[in-house]
């Protein structure tokens, strides 16, 4: 065995399951009469890319690393993993340096995401601890580049900063994630119910809510709810 | 509503029946209370192909209080049913009310926690019409069609028979579910 | 997590529990507002009112004439569309998002096929045929939406002429979606991986005439508003709002347009080859809703000449992607019983090949895998960036979809815009924003 043929030794790569998969048609409820009921496979979002990332891309890392330590802050700590997918740039970022982070992103001259276009919960069930995923798309005019930004939180702490100080515009979106997620944007200036009526209990569009259709009749039969129905998915 | 309703039972309360039915059917007034799609669809069937007004009832009334009909146009959220109510409370007797689409008819595709499955829990409805949105055509069809039911709405006695009856029936009826047979 | 809420008071009855809400502790607001001693009133518009564009509830603090504060009310038609998606397939999901913002049917669509094609990683697949379509049922789309804009906007500050014409001439486009889609609104005609059908013989003479009656016809609007003295009276300097509050809240589309910066996602971010067509991003430089009217009148007139060199650029050719396993396996015919299935391929599904049939209902009751993931796709719809946000976990249907309405960020700046001015202005602000309730409560 020469010295260029040693197989590299494999570094774990964290990457993300949020959920398993079982048997191959996707039926459920049913007895699985494929032979392919034993099947499990986890679903996995894709993983942290490396560098280099490719296009804009580098340029938008790098800076935001560096003015992130210009700031005292170590990126690798701010930045959990940079995600490389289908042509758009992840930055999953702690929670606890999204404030600082958003800044950045808005203020820094070579960064510049002025837009930021609202977010959008995600709630991965079957992902302990990061149950909870706020995404936040950030679109730059003076570059034309829009990236994204991903924040966890645990279904037990469901706290996020929010953004508002640093885009107005969250304002109505983090109060629609918090009514249909449940995630606390703390230090928002209002967090109320905005879709719901205020009364309302439990948060619509968590996956352990269900759908709350009701049977459907017809003449001489009924179906159930959507979401009670035999499916395949 | 007044005076004709205490008339007794005969040839005068059916002219009465007959005259004030011909005079409602004639002068309808809708509320506006688009929600939805077919919001759109209803505005259309005011505006200039369509042209409401041969029946002479263009003018959507704003305030519920001037208005005699409430076309439920869309769908119909949790939050939105008690305005709904509202509304219909403070429109004047004698009022109708068409439910257009299936949203407000059923829920249509929305089977879900966030709309009312169906406007007729909330008020009594005249016309349901089907359709995603209707054609305008369709609403002026449903809206024909209300027409000859006012012509045709008994006055005092007869009304309160005609309640008892349907009432009646209504108890017989058996559930759409345990329906069997032929099925149309 | 475990929040803690308040149950309502119960009592029961010989016909069940009966629930008593009465609304958390809005009692207390109430009776503190009753305290205070002054003269301020607040004004509830909505969320039925004439003149709020839908369902939409405006909470006026008013001292005279004159708005103090303002406050928007929404959440009237929330649907449930984004949780409903998730218990239908992908091609099924089509179907929900064109009733999100029902005025702009195509462009919902469109987005989220964008946004599926990313995520199946079939975005260079799509047939050139298929895009040309969609961009050029999107521009008639544009054109329609402006042009309920401007009735009801027109209605709602009394000229109903303005609502007639506007009515009589979105019929004209309707009746091309009608021949094309079957349908007049919510159309589901954008499919993941393309269309759902190709264009019917003489569509494009009907739209080629269509364009040059509407064109005859543009220069009424201009004639009966664009220097109408009572029109622009009310318009001019109203609603203002400028680049720095527009960034701020967020706000895209003619509003953003009307402070002279020209953001256009078809220019800037170009999606279905809008970098091949000749057209000019309209602007304007007064920041109010005289601006933004005048930037919809020249959206439309950029629209017929974008609707134009779509028809000239239209080559015969499939209409859906050819990937066997993601494309609809029977293009639909427009037959005389209506739309369905064409003939041949039942016959031949039918009679033939029982593969065939195995396939086509597999395909059309589970529908087909999407790899894990997420996408953005963003389009510029005309009330401005309509994004998506769609999620996967590798089945048959969406894991979350997430639409990024501009009638939602876009109202946000109604309490900007309102603020320190008349309360007749309220209505002519919420008019320049065009926000439509469907999308913004979706």
């Amino acid at each position: 065995m020469s010295d260029g043929n040693i197989p590299a030794t494999r570094t774990e790569i964290p990457v993300e399951v949020v959920g398993n998969r079982q048997g191959m048609f996707g039926g459920r409820g049913t007895g699985d009469t494929s032979g392919f009921g034993g099947l499990v496979a986890p679903i996995v979002l894709p993983g942290p890319s490396s560098r280099p990332y490719g296009g804009w891309f580098d340029e938008v890392a790098d800076e935001l690393e560096g003015a992130l330590e210009e700031q005292g802050l170590d990126p690798a700590d701010a930045i959990e993993k940079t995600v490389i997918d289908r042509g758009e740039l992840t930055f999953h970022v702690r929670r606890e340096h999204l404030l600082q982070v958003s800044r950045t992103l808005r203020d820094d001259p070579a960064l510049r995401f002025e837009l930021c276009l609202g977010v959008s919960g995600v709630h991965y069930l079957s992902d302990p601890g990061r149950e909870l995923h706020a995404v936040y798309h950030l679109r730059s005019i003076t570059h034309t580049r829009l990236i994204r930004v991903e924040v966890t939180a645990p279904d037990a702490d469901p706290h996020i900063p929010s953004v508002v100080s640093v885009y107005p515009t969250n304002d109505w979106h983090e109060r629609e994630a918090y009514d249909f997620f449940g995630i606390v944007f703390d230090g928002h200036p209002a967090l109320t119910r905005i879709m719901m009526p205020d009364d309302w209990l439990g948060h619509p569009q968590r996956k352990d809510y269900p759908l709350g259709g009701i049977p459907v009749e017809y003449k001489g039969a009924q179906i159930p709810a959507p979401d009670q129905r035999r499916s395949y998915t | 509503m007044g005076i004709e309703e205490k008339l007794p039972s005969g040839f005068l309360l059916t002219s009465v029946e007959t005259a004030a039915g011909w005079v409602r059917k004639a002068s309808l007034f809708p509320a506006t209370f688009g929600l939805a799609c077919c919001a759109i669809e209803m505005m259309t069937t005011g505006a200039g192909r369509y042209d409401l007004a041969r029946f002479g009832m263009e003018v959507f009334r704003g305030s519920p209080r001037q208005a005699d009909l409430m076309i439920v146009a869309g769908r119909v959220s949790q939050k939105m049913a008690p305005v709904l109510r509202q509304v219909y409370d403070q429109m004047a007797n004698p009022k109708w009310v068409i439910s257009m689409g299936v949203c407000a008819s059923s829920g249509g595709m929305f089977n879900n926690y966030a709309i009312v499955q169906g406007v007729d829990h909330i008020v009594p409805v005249d016309i349901y019409l089907p359709g995603c949105p209707p054609r305008p055509e369709m609403l002026m069809d449903a809206i024909l069609k209300l027409h000859d039911k006012i012509q045709h709405e008994p006055l005092g006695v007869n009304k309160r028979r005609a309640q008892e009856l349907a009432e009646e029936l209504a108890l017989e009826a058996v559930p759409t579910s345990e329906m069997r047979g032929l099925l149309r | 997590m475990t929040t803690h809420y308040e149950e309502a008071g119960t009592r029961e009855t010989t016909e069940g529990r009966v629930f008593t809400v009465t609304g958390g502790d809005w009692g207390e607001v109430v009776e503190a507002v009753a305290k205070a001693d002054d003269e301020r009133i607040i004004v509830n518009m909505g969320p039925q009112h004439p003149s709020t564009h839908g369902v939409l509830r405006l909470i006026l603090e008013i001292d005279g004439e004159t708005v103090t504060e303002a406050r928007c009310g929404i959440g009237y038609l929330h649907t449930g569309i984004e949780k409903n998606m998730e218990f239908r397939n992908w091609v099924q999901g089509t179907t929900f998002v064109t009733r999100m913002d029902y005025l702009t049917p195509l462009f919902n669509e469109t987005a989220y096929c964008l946004a599926v094609e990313k995520l199946l990683g079939i975005t260079d697949q799509i047939p050139d045929r298929a895009t040309v379509i969609r961009v050029l049922m999107m521009e008639l789309n544009r054109i329609s939406s402006h042009l309920v804009c401007l009735a009801t906007g027109g209605m709602e500050i009394g000229s109903t002429t303005l609502m007639i014409y506007g009515f009589r001439d979105r019929e004209l486009i309707l009746d091309i979606f009608e021949l094309v889609t079957g349908l007049r609104m919510n159309h589901a005609y954008v499919r993941p991986g393309g269309l759902a059908q190709d264009l019917p013989p003489g569509a494009v003479d009907q739209i080629r005439e269509a364009v040059k009656l509407f064109r005859s016809r543009m220069h009424e609007y201009d004639k009966l508003a664009t220097g109408n003295p009572v029109f622009k009276a009310r318009l001019v300097d109203v609603g203002f709002l400028d680049l720095a509050g527009c960034l701020a809240l967020g706000a895209t589309g003619p509003i953003l347009r009307a402070t002279g910066l020209p953001n256009d996602l078809r220019k800037s971010d170009p999606y279905c080859g809008y970098e091949n067509y000749d057209f000019e991003v309209a602007i304007a430089d007064t920041a109010d809703s005289y601006g933004r009217f005048l930037i919809r009148l020249e959206e439309m007139r950029q629209s017929l000449r974008i609707v134009e060199q779509c028809l000239d650029r239209l080559r015969p050719g499939p209409v859906m992607v050819a990937d066997k396993k993601i494309a609809w396996p029977a293009q639909l015919a427009v037959g005389p019983d209506g739309m369905g299935n064409s003939l041949d391929h039942i016959r031949k599904i039918m009679g033939t090949s029982m593969e065939a049939l195995i396939h086509h209902f597999k395909l059309v009751t589970e529908g087909f895998r999407v790899p894990v993931g997420q996408a953005y796709a963003a389009v510029e719809s005309p009330k401005g960036e309509l994004g998506v946000h769609v999620v996967s976990d590798g089945g048959t249907r969406p894991y979350r979809v997430h639409f990024r309405d501009p009638s939602f960020t876009n109202l946000q700046s109604m309490a900007a815009m309102c603020e320190g001015g008349q309360v007749a202005d309220v209505i002519v602000a919420v008019a320049g924003i065009d926000p439509v309730m469907g999308g913004v409560d979706r």
